[in-house]
């Protein structure tokens, strides 16, 4: 159903990609080749040296070093597009995604107003057609104005072209309201995505609960506002059935659950961001604001916890949560900032850093992780395969670079791995074909 | 010292000046013309977004006694009820030039936050539930003054530890001076993973007797969207201190303001073995020290100027 995705057209440019490290692990590619696209697709695929220039073909040179890789899937993140363009807009959004590597986002509702109308939701993807740099799909709000009362208009907004339904930003707290929606969703299909979050054990919180937050006095969020709703609605789930998907994960026992559900034969699925498993709440600080995230960040237990779910596959994908605030939303106390982290300009090189080169997670189920999130939405994730859509992006391993050294695509700076050290680089990305982000000194097409 | 935002960030030679110096100061008190003219021309700055009577006013007095101008400001009646940012309130009176800024705050790190956004220097006179480190130099002034001694004391503060930045500056402030501490309260009002403020965990008064010292805590409300207990009544049953609770030859300390027949026993304040008062007195002899301190240079020297120009 590419229908779901909209952005730029396939373009007509006709490019060879000299000597890459090829790694496509669900297509079990893997080594030097040469990649000749044309057309939008992927024409050519052969090893290293075999390809030799056509007329009119720009050569990108691996030299034996970069690697080309599936571009990558995020499937939530917020372009805060209608209503708050002053925290990003949606060609400022996916030129971020498209500087990450990433060939598509999913765009959650809880904009100005919702996206909780088919006119809007008509609207918004007509605008991404024009606007945005890399594919987007949109999900529409599961209840109306995000008001936790009433459903949306499903039906009429899965047929506008909503990838899914989620209240992201906050839970769906009536339990009576999301049994309604698991029972509509025979009729109108789509993936429900849940934020999990008992709003009274949350409310007022900044932080995780724990040292950090009672050495510094900040109001806290105890893990099991999180699992106990996951288990609340398992429990919904096991009895009318329903596809659900369990947004920003952040404790070891709403991965236990999962990891239960799935045995069941439930049909859920989960994501995991990388600041989740990378930070832990001994790293907030009364001064760094851009470590305020929702979920909280969790203890070290949980981080590993999240991390032995995204290798053993009990959490399936990974998810930025791209969450853009304005300078001076964010230059606040603790207690009073919006929670949120930018994310997809680090994605890559943070989890690359940070855990693949440690050896806490091979660099073959990163790239996957990072972009099988598609098909849980229904949508075929980019591959080096002949004949697919050139949706692949290109990394330097070696590459050095200090997180938002050369400022942000995003407009937004509040990423919490600014000025981190970070190892390995996106250094290009195609999006049908088109060079949707480069630093190999080959021009984006405008 | 550039700054004072956290009692954690002095080193017990430190804090041991800091209580030199105030003794020096306190003898000011007794004098015709309590008045010195040590920082004459220099400005503090008291930047006060939540109310307060008892610290705001013995700053101002501090900072008068050592003749620095004095300039006030509290967020109710300001350009902030006009929407004006915490950060453009702190930028546009710190371009009046002020030598030092006290604030005080209803958000944990907004000190810390005052300091990175002005060239002055600032003094915590209360971060939310985070920290009062001036309030920590004044208990344990008058704790040395009243058992002799800081070293190996034990120290019961009972009462809402969650909610209080005068329990988490005091915890900090005793393990730097060797002493021992126990909190002690209701099991939703200590914060959980409480070892990480260095104190043992007690939800009863049982063992209480084996305290030197026993500080009670005032229940936060303004702190707690709903009181996270039965009723005044049980807390008042379960941990109020009171003339049978308090053994002879214990102090009582309080941070004040006291809600008597809540946390404490009115009688038991007004016993011999209260510091309450000796508690306040402390406060302007300290805070006197602290500006002092932070605006007349280096430490030692400081002291020594201070000591010799007072006595």
């Amino acid at each position: 159903m590419s229908g779901l995705l909209v952005g730029p057209q396939p373009a007509g440019e006709r490019l060879l990609l000299k000597e890459f490290q090829a790694l496509d692990p669900a297509a079990g590619i893997e080594g030097p080749h040469d990649l000749r696209i044309a057309k939008g697709k992927v024409a050519e695929l052969a090893p290293a040296g075999s390809l030799e220039p056509g007329e009119g073909e720009t050569v990108l040179a691996g030299a034996g070093r970069l690697m080309v890789l599936p571009a990558f899937f995020d499937p939530h993140v917020h372009l805060r597009t209608p209503g708050q363009e002053h925290k990003e807009e949606l060609a400022s959004g996916t030129s971020a995604a498209a500087a990450g590597g990433f060939w598509a986002v999913l765009a959650m509702a809880n904009t100005q107003p919702p996206v909780d109308a088919p006119e809007l939701l008509g609207a918004l993807r007509e605008r991404a057609g024009r606007e945005a740099r890399v594919q987007v799909g949109f999900f529409a709000a599961l209840s109306a104005g995000l008001a936790g009362k009433s459903l949306a208009e499903l039906v009429a907004l899965r047929e506008a072209g909503a990838v899914g339904f989620s209240d992201d930003g906050r839970p769906v707290a009536s339990a009576a309201l999301l049994r309604d929606a698991l029972r509509y969703q025979r009729l109108c299909g789509g993936v429900i995505a849940l934020h999990e979050e008992e709003p009274q054990l949350a409310a007022g919180g900044a932080i995780r609960e724990g040292p950090t937050a009672t050495r510094l006095a900040l109001p806290a969020i105890p893990a099991a506002a999180e699992s106990a709703m996951i288990a609340r609605d398992l429990e919904l789930i096991g009895a009318e059935g329903g596809r659900v998907h369990f947004l920003h994960l952040s404790t070891a026992r709403s991965v236990e659950l999962l990891a239960q559900a799935k045995e069941r034969g439930l049909a859920v699925s989960g994501e995991v961001t990388p600041h989740h498993l990378i930070l832990d709440e001994a790293e907030v600080s009364l001064s760094n604001t851009a470590l305020k995230v929702n979920p909280p960040l969790g203890n070290e237990a949980d981080r590993r916890a999240l991390l032995e779910g995204l290798r053993s596959g009990v959490i399936d994908c990974l998810a930025t949560d791209h969450a853009p605030h304005a300078p001076e939303e964010k230059e606040l106390p603790l207690e009073l900032a919006p929670m949120g982290t930018t994310g997809l300009e680090t994605a890559f090189a943070a989890l690359y850093t940070e855990l693949v080169k440690p050896g806490l997670l091979s660099l073959a189920r990163l790239v996957e992780a990072l972009g099988c999130g598609a098909r849980l939405y229904g949508i075929e994730p980019a591959t080096l395969r002949p004949g697919a859509p050139a949706n692949l992006c290109a990394v330097d391993l070696e590459a050095r670079w200090v997180a938002g050294e050369d400022g942000w695509r995003s407009k937004a700076a509040n990423c919490c791995f600014a000025g981190r050290q970070l190892r390995g680089r996106v250094v290009a990305t195609l999006c049908a074909g088109r060079l949707a982000f480069s630093r190999l000194g080959v021009e984006v097409a405008a | 010292m550039n700054n004072l935002l956290g009692i954690g960030e002095l080193e017990r030679r430190e804090i041991e000046e800091l209580l030199a110096l105030a003794e020096s100061f306190e003898g000011i008190d007794l004098r015709e013309v309590k008045k010195v003219p040590a920082l004459r021309g220099r400005t503090v700055l008291n930047l006060f977004m939540e109310p307060s009577t008892r610290t705001r006013s013995s700053f101002e007095l501090a900072a008068k006694r050592l003749s620095a101008d004095v300039l006030n400001f509290s967020a109710a009646g300001s350009s902030v009820e006009k929407g004006e940012s915490f950060k453009d309130t702190v930028l546009t009176l710190s371009a009046q030039g002020p030598d030092l800024i006290v604030v005080r705050a209803p958000w944990a790190g907004a000190a810390e936050l005052v300091a990175r956004w002005s060239g002055a220097k600032v003094v915590n006179a209360g971060d939310g539930g985070h920290e009062h480190p001036t309030q920590a130099l004044v208990d344990l002034y008058a704790l040395k003054r009243r058992m002799g001694r800081l070293e190996g004391l034990s120290v019961w503060v009972v009462g809402d530890i969650a909610h209080s930045r005068v329990a988490r500056s005091l915890l900090i402030a005793l393990q730097k001076v060797g002493a021992r501490a126990t909190v002690c309260g209701p099991p939703t009002l200590i914060p959980p993973a409480v070892e990480a403020l260095g104190a043992d965990v007690s939800y009863t008064l049982a063992g209480l007797q084996e305290a030197d010292v026993v500080y009670a805590l005032r229940l936060q409300r303004e702190r707690m969207a709903e009181l996270p207990l039965p009723s005044l009544r049980e807390y008042a049953a379960c941990y109020q201190i009171d003339g049978g609770r308090l053994a002879p030859g214990q102090l009582l300390c309080h941070a004040g303001p006291v809600n008597r027949g809540v946390e404490v026993d009115g009688r038991v304040v007004d016993l011999p073995q209260s510091a309450v008062l000796d508690q306040v007195r402390a406060g302007l002899a300290v805070r006197m020290a602290v500006i002092y301190a932070l605006l007349a240079g280096g430490r030692e020297r400081a002291a020594v100027q201070a000591v010799g120009g007072v006595a």
